[in-house]
């Protein structure tokens, strides 16, 4: 099988989060980046796990500026086959799946792998706006996936329970939880990871629709309120009357 | 016009839905608009979508929309959107609405806002709408600048207004595209309150010791009418159904209140709550992170503490 997975580069889970030039842009300054966790743990080895079992390759695609190497090169240390960098500042989810559609259409990939969201941005775009533009079906939230030859049988999160779900291959999916277990790259997948084709091509011009112009921190949380282990009836006539809760 | 995506379970419309017609309501008559409802396959009671808002629902009745494919969706929802003159195009941000609404953008040559949690603004001409990014860490601005707009809405994120009439109903007669995607089976967890939708949480970590203690978490939620969660490592070891996990890699919830019972308050949990309106932590060890993160605190041990909860809580509920 011929396998896409899309990788975005994060900040780490646990990086300081903090904004600059009036807030209108991520001050990157001492933040250390990561592949993001649902693109690297589920999806990627998930699609490892098929080539494993079944034959072909893995390809990685990743949108954004050189120094995004460093998590691609990752990826190939892992165990995928060969790399794309589409040389550009991923500005938007609509930016960066034409992006990868535009690489994508010619390829004829079998499954195109994306995490269920990134951590940045959150916004669970970016797979179906590359469905849409391949004309590909999209399942998002998988935690599960088996084929049976080219029709695949997948598992997925939805409100409040699961869905059990067929589809034919060609189509996109969103990895969530529960798809693939964590793979730590070793030393001889490191040292190969250096050979592997990490190929660079120029972005699509293309307008964008919807810009994050300004950032906010969340208020402040004022000091807890600390309640009384012994008095929890305190504890409920503050959830009423101050908070209003319930 | 605005066009709003109600989702409907059971026969009945979810929370979430309304939530998302009452915000359509308030958005067009910011925009000086009509706000319209659409909904796709079997359902009845439409007309009850005119009491949060819309001045008329539109229905695509066919059968075959009741086997969720979001490019079969995606393509139904752009035609009626294109035939009723949508400039604003709604969706939840749910399981659906975060699978379609990319879809839709794409179709129409829309900019988008997925999870959406304020109504937006309009000044001089500039919409914007603001998000949580940076899993709840922070907030975005977006501004979008397309003819065409498609926004997805959090859950939680305003209240559902009541009290308008009943809106006529008109059927939209358009091509349904086979389906690609076939479902199979679907499973939900029957009598609760999803998490995305609940507005009171009683969640549950690791400080339980094991999972025959669960009870007095239950009995505490059942008396709250609360939706039980649970952090990772009780999902991962088992102790708890994965889908009750809240956090970075479980389901992001923002309900009115939080309780945090024997949750040590990582990062990465913390991501996945912290815009929850109240949040109360009991924990035994007073150093425990998440009491930062807390409006309210009880340091304690959950097992006495708990019960003592559940009984006032009862008292409340009595009075």
């Amino acid at each position: 099988m011929k396998l896409l997975v899309c990788v975005s580069k994060t900040p780490e889970t646990t990086a300081k989060i903090a904004f600059t030039n009036n807030n209108a842009e991520f001050d990157s300054s001492g933040v250390q980046y990561i592949m993001n966790p649902y693109d690297e743990w589920y999806a990627l080895v998930r699609a490892l796990e098929l080539k494993e079992a079944l034959g072909g390759s893995v390809t990685i695609i990743n949108v954004g500026p050189a120094a995004n190497e460093t998590i691609i090169r990752k990826g190939l240390a892992i165990g995928a086959d060969e790399a794309v960098r589409i040389d550009a500042e991923p500005h938007s989810a609509l930016y960066v799946a034409q992006q990868i559609a535009e690489y994508a259409k010619g390829e004829q990939f079998d499954i195109v792998f994306l995490g269920k969201e990134s951590i940045d941005y959150n916004g669970s775009e970016v797979g179906p706006m590359v469905a849409e533009l391949l004309g590909l079906p999209f399942i998002s939230h998988a935690t599960k996936l088996e084929m049976e030859g080219d029709i695949a049988l997948i598992e997925a999160d939805i409100d409040g329970g699961d869905a059990q779900l067929e589809v034919k291959a060609p189509f996109v999916v969103s990895a969530a939880k529960g798809l693939a277990e964590q793979r730590i790259p070793n030393m001889r997948g490191i040292m190969m990871a250096k050979r592997k084709p990490l190929a660079v091509k120029p972005p699509v011009a293309m307008e964008d629709l919807s810009v994050a112009v300004h950032f906010t921190l969340p208020p402040e949380k004022g000091d807890v309120k600390l309640i009384d282990p012994e008095n929890m009836e305190e504890l409920v006539r503050l959830l009423h009357e101050e908070a209003k809760v319930i | 016009m605005v066009l709003i995506l109600a989702e409907t379970q059971k026969g009945k419309f979810k929370k979430t839905s309304l939530e998302a017609v009452t915000y359509g309501d308030k958005t067009a008559q910011l925009l000086g608009m009509e706000s319209v409802a659409l909904v796709l396959g079997s359902a009845s009671g439409l007309e009850e979508l005119g009491k949060y808002g819309a001045t008329k629902v539109y229905h695509v009745p066919n059968q075959s929309l009741d086997n969720f494919d979001s490019q079969v969706y995606a393509a139904v929802i752009s035609e009626a959107a294109r035939q009723v003159g949508a400039k604003v195009i709604i969706f939840s941000h749910s399981a659906l609405g975060k699978s379609t609404a990319g879809r839709v953008a794409v179709r129409m040559n829309a900019g988008s806002v997925s999870g959406v949690n304020a109504l937006p603004t309009v000044d001089g001409g500039a919409f914007r709408v603001k998000k949580g990014v940076f899993s709840g860490k922070a907030f975005a601005e977006y501004e979008l600048k397309s003819d065409v707009k498609v926004l997805s809405l959090m859950g939680n994120s305003i209240p559902v207004a009541g009290g308008g009439e009943p809106a006529p109903v008109e059927e939209l007669n358009l091509d349904v595209p086979p389906a690609r995607v076939t479902v199979k089976k679907l499973e939900r967890v029957e009598g609760i309150t999803p998490l995305p939708e609940a507005e009171l949480v009683v969640s549950a970590g690791r400080g339980m010791k094991g999972p025959e203690h669960w009870n007095i978490i239950e009995e505490l939620a059942e008396v709250m009418g609360a939706t039980t969660a649970c952090s990772r490592p009780v999902a991962d070891t088992g102790w708890r159904p994965h889908h009750e996990h809240v956090g970075q890699t479980g389901i992001a919830i923002r309900p009115n209140l939080y309780i945090a019972i024997g949750i040590s308050g990582a990062i990465q949990h913390l991501a996945g709550v912290n815009n929850s309106k109240t949040i109360v932590v009991i924990n035994k060890d007073p150093e425990a992170p998440f009491f930062k993160a807390a409006d309210y605190g009880v340091v304690g041990d959950l097992f006495d503490v708990v019960p003592r909860l559940t009984k006032a809580m009862k008292q409340f509920k009595a009075e």
